[in-house]
């Protein structure tokens, strides 16, 4: 009996329901800020950051199913006025901007949306539930004439999140598809960027807020602020992200 | 001494009660009406239909060929068998992610095989072929390792008599071993078959996920998160079901054998 409970009670610990002395902040972020808030996260000195990435859309699911992290910072401002109408969040703060992009392997000859339109150009991009994937269906409906229509026939992978997308690119699974500009940044040399014309560029802002059944409230709005102004939000500059 | 009996009981409620809540939480959330609602709709169907039709595919291939590989790795013994043996098993403790990455780095495009697969006029990533692999590669090692227990479990003076009898190994293997190890080889099938049909992580990565071509029902759920939950709670549903309906048709099918401790 005590084996058993010794055991249960050590499994528990491994799991982490041990509890530290540092209070604890969980932080559900978009996927696409997982560098930059890696890099400025072990900085804020007033909590332990628990960082949890995923398309903004699961986490904002997972909140509405129950799941409380204190801080939800989403890659759009749609999913957080949308919980705080729901009263699941505080009014959100919209902290950065981010331009999407056509990404494709260093070595394309990509140049502009045209070229995707060719028969036989393979392309990944967001599925339609999460924001990359509608703001990249935004821009496409914008395309003068059939060529959106001719782009979206060419798509064969409807990923996710944006490292899928990334992942086909980088495997060569793929020949372009619509990202961020701060994650063909972060893949490093691999990939290039192609500019959307300014016509075409979806407005992406970034917005995030302090959940209503917050464990610590006050250490998540000083997480918040910290993204507009702080070591968070120079992190995020230098990713690639702008200034809202 | 009464103490145990109770700490065994206590033990079997605790598992029954993990493992059976989230289960029946799935059929509370949903009624039978909006369960069948949400599988009008065509994107459900074409992953249902995806799924069914890969994952046969993947049990053929894994039937056909690692039929007669169980068979040799039971009935012979080598140098090296038990290297061998792992590396057959080796998938069975591989998380999905790994899966996908390793199928990816050996016949993805720019795997170390993919050149070849593509000279072969062979295209895996993002097509329904690559569902196929990544189903296979993850599922085979369930049919494989009961396979070969069953062939191992069998009783060698049934192939000695028939050998004696003047029937050669193949006659054997056909006539006698396989239908020895029938309810175990069933067993093995639906192992794979329910492991195949869950596959997520592996298919993701080297398949990709596209309505019909490669999106099976677990990459349709997951799709679904965010923006359908009903719709997602449907398909889980289903899954449910059709993997309890596999399960419960082998015990059917071993009989009592089932009960009687063969092997699995």
């Amino acid at each position: 009996m005590r084996i058993v409970a010794a055991a249960a009670a050590a499994a528990l610990a491994l799991a982490g329901c041990g509890g530290g002395d540092e209070p604890r902040l969980v932080v559900s972020a978009a996927s696409s800020m997982s560098e930059a808030l890696d890099d400025c996260s072990p900085d804020f000195d007033d909590a332990d950051v628990r960082l949890s990435f995923a398309g903004s859309d699961e986490l904002a699911a997972q909140i509405r199913q129950g799941v409380a992290p204190d801080v939800y910072a989403a890659a759009n401002t749609k999913l957080p006025d949308e919980l705080n109408k729901e009263g699941l969040l505080s009014r959100p703060v919209e902290f950065a901007t981010n331009e999407l992009v056509i990404a494709v392997p260093r070595d394309s000859d990509v140049r502009a949306t045209g070229d995707l339109a060719e028969p036989g150009v393979k392309l990944a991009i967001g599925s339609e539930s999460v924001p990359i994937g509608s703001y990249t269906r935004e821009v496409l409906s914008r395309l003068p004439g059939d060529e959106g229509k001719r782009i979206l026939a060419n798509v064969r992978s409807n990923e996710p999140d944006v490292k899928g997308i990334v992942g086909k690119l980088t495997q060569g699974a793929a020949d372009a598809g619509f990202v961020y500009v701060t994650d063909v940044n972060a893949a490093g040399d691999s990939l290039r960027a192609v500019k959307l014309p300014a016509a075409l560029e979806p407005d992406v802002k970034y917005a995030a807020g302090v959940l209503k059944g917050a464990k610590r409230p006050d250490e998540a709005r000083e997480f918040v602020d910290g993204l507009t102004d702080g070591a968070c939000a120079d992190a995020l500059a230098k990713a690639g992200f702008g200034v809202p | 001494m009464r103490a145990f009996p109770l700490l065994l009981a206590l033990a079997l409620a605790v598992v029954l009660t993990f493992l059976t809540v989230p289960i029946v939480a799935i059929f509370v959330d949903s009624s039978p009406a909006e369960l069948i609602d949400s599988l009008g709709e065509p994107g459900a169907l074409d992953a249902l239909w995806l799924s069914l039709r890969a994952t046969a595919t993947a049990l053929a291939v894994i039937l056909i060929v690692g039929t007669p590989a169980a068979y040799l790795l039971a009935t012979r013994s080598f140098r090296g068998k038990s290297l061998v043996v792992t590396l057959v098993e080796l998938p069975l403790v591989l998380p999905p992610a790994v899966a996908g990455i390793a199928l990816l780095a050996a016949v993805g495009p720019s795997g170390i095989l993919g050149g070849a697969v593509e000279g072969a006029g062979i295209e895996l990533s993002l097509e329904t072929a690559g569902v196929v692999v990544a189903l296979t590669f993850v599922a085979s090692p369930f049919y494989i390792r009961q396979a070969m227990a069953s062939f191992a479990a069998v009783d060698r003076t049934l192939l000695d008599a028939s050998r004696t009898l003047g029937a050669s190994e193949a006659r054997g293997f056909v006539r006698v071993m396989i239908p020895a190890a029938l309810p175990g080889l069933a067993a093995g099938t639906a192992l794979a078959l329910g492991r195949a049909l869950g596959e997520f992580g592996a298919t993701l990565m080297f398949a990709g996920s596209f309505q019909g071509i490669t999106q099976t029902v677990p990459l349709a759920i997951y799709d679904r998160l965010g923006t359908d939950f009903d719709s997602a709670l449907a398909l889980s549903a289903v899954l449910v079901a059709v993997s309890g309906a596999i399960l419960l048709s082998v015990k059917f099918v071993q009989g009592s054998e089932a009960l009687g401790g063969a092997p699995g």
